[in-house]
């Protein structure tokens, strides 16, 4: 029970990590949180990659001319690439709610779709006075 | 043996330690928090990259994961808000989602292979080869940078490529706006003083 729980501990916290990440993204409102909560989810991932390159025994993937056993580096480059690309998707993300927050001066959720639940009644009560205008 | 158990305790407390950070961003209500709380969650994750093995990775997350990223999130909080309207409570409807997402992630794990093997897939296929190569041919002795700028250059160019589209993106966004703006200040000034 303990081998197991000691073999799979990583796996199963970066699956909890990961769900609080979702969490967030999913329950709250705000923008700026669901940001926050897409960078816990995407650095979860990131252990969960890191997690796998690792080999027991093994040292950092640094010829030093003595020991054989590596940690497997490919993942590594391929986190290294994910985390830049990370920083990239925050900062489009985070300019989208400074624009959202100078256009309609809120950035809850749930004041967005009321905003856009008015200027769809606004257009539809247009419509027919439109038609009126052209007879 | 003993240097074994003790990465282990390391490893496991950190983790834990990231599981505590991530509930107490799940629970903040003022953004200024979540925020330092998503820098800490950087820093551990940098620390937990170290006794990974993975160094490069660990730096990289430092800087980026924990430095920009936190100054691009109080950059965004000054020109929009400082805490969330609305009160922390559990939504039963995402939390429900969430189990069932983390169940079949689970049911996954029961197969994969244990943490540290050696075993793993990932170690037979191409990476004894880049091992050899990057001593052998590249012959620098980092072999994570042999890969990212010589077996994966590519990748390494769309990453170039995906940064320059984001920062287009940003410049597009908030960039011109910010001048047009500027523009239009001096165009109302110029009347003024003429008259």
């Amino acid at each position: 029970m303990l081998e197991l729980f000691l073999d799979k501990y990583n796996y199963w916290i970066v699956i909890v990590l990961m769900l609080f990440g979702l969490y967030i993204v999913i329950s709250r409102g705000n923008l700026v949180k669901k940001l926050v909560g897409l960078n816990v989810f995407q650095t979860s991932v990131f252990l969960f990659y890191i997690s796998l390159a690792k080999a027991e025994g093994g040292t950092a993937p640094i010829l030093t001319g003595k020991t054989e056993l590596f940690s497997n580096p490919l993942p590594h480059v391929l986190i290294l690439t994910a985390i830049v690309v990370g920083i990239a998707t925050t900062a489009l993300g985070l300019a989208l709610v400074v624009r959202i927050q100078e256009t309609y001066n809120t950035i809850e959720e749930d004041e967005l779709e009321d905003l856009n639940v008015a200027v769809m009644k606004g257009e539809q009560d247009r419509i027919p006075g439109a038609e009126g205008e052209a007879r | 043996m003993g240097s074994g158990l003790v990465n282990v305790a390391v490893d496991i407390s950190l983790m834990t330690l990231l599981a505590v950070t991530a509930i107490g961003i799940i629970r903040s209500r003022h953004l200024f928090a979540t925020a330092m709380l998503s820098g800490i969650y950087s820093l551990i994750s940098a620390a937990l990259f170290v006794t990974l093995d993975a160094v490069d990775v660990a730096f990289t997350e430092a800087a980026v994961g924990a430095g920009i990223s936190t100054v691009l999130m109080l950059g965004a909080m000054t020109l929009t808000r400082r805490s969330e309207k609305h009160a922390v409570k559990l939504h039963i409807g995402p939390i429900l989602v969430c189990l069932a997402v983390g169940a079949a992630l689970i049911y996954g794990t029961v197969e994969m292979p244990p943490f540290g093997s050696t075993e793993a897939a990932g170690f037979k296929h191409i990476v004894p080869e880049y091992i050899a190569g990057s001593r052998d041919d590249i012959q620098v002795p980092n072999i994570v940078t042999s890969i990212l700028a010589s077996y994966r250059g590519f990748d390494t160019l769309g990453e170039t490529a995906v940064i320059f589209t984001a920062g287009i993106g940003v410049w597009f966004l908030i960039g011109r706006r910010r001048r047009e703006d500027e523009e239009d200040e001096k165009k109302t000034e110029t009347p003024g003083d003429r008259a």
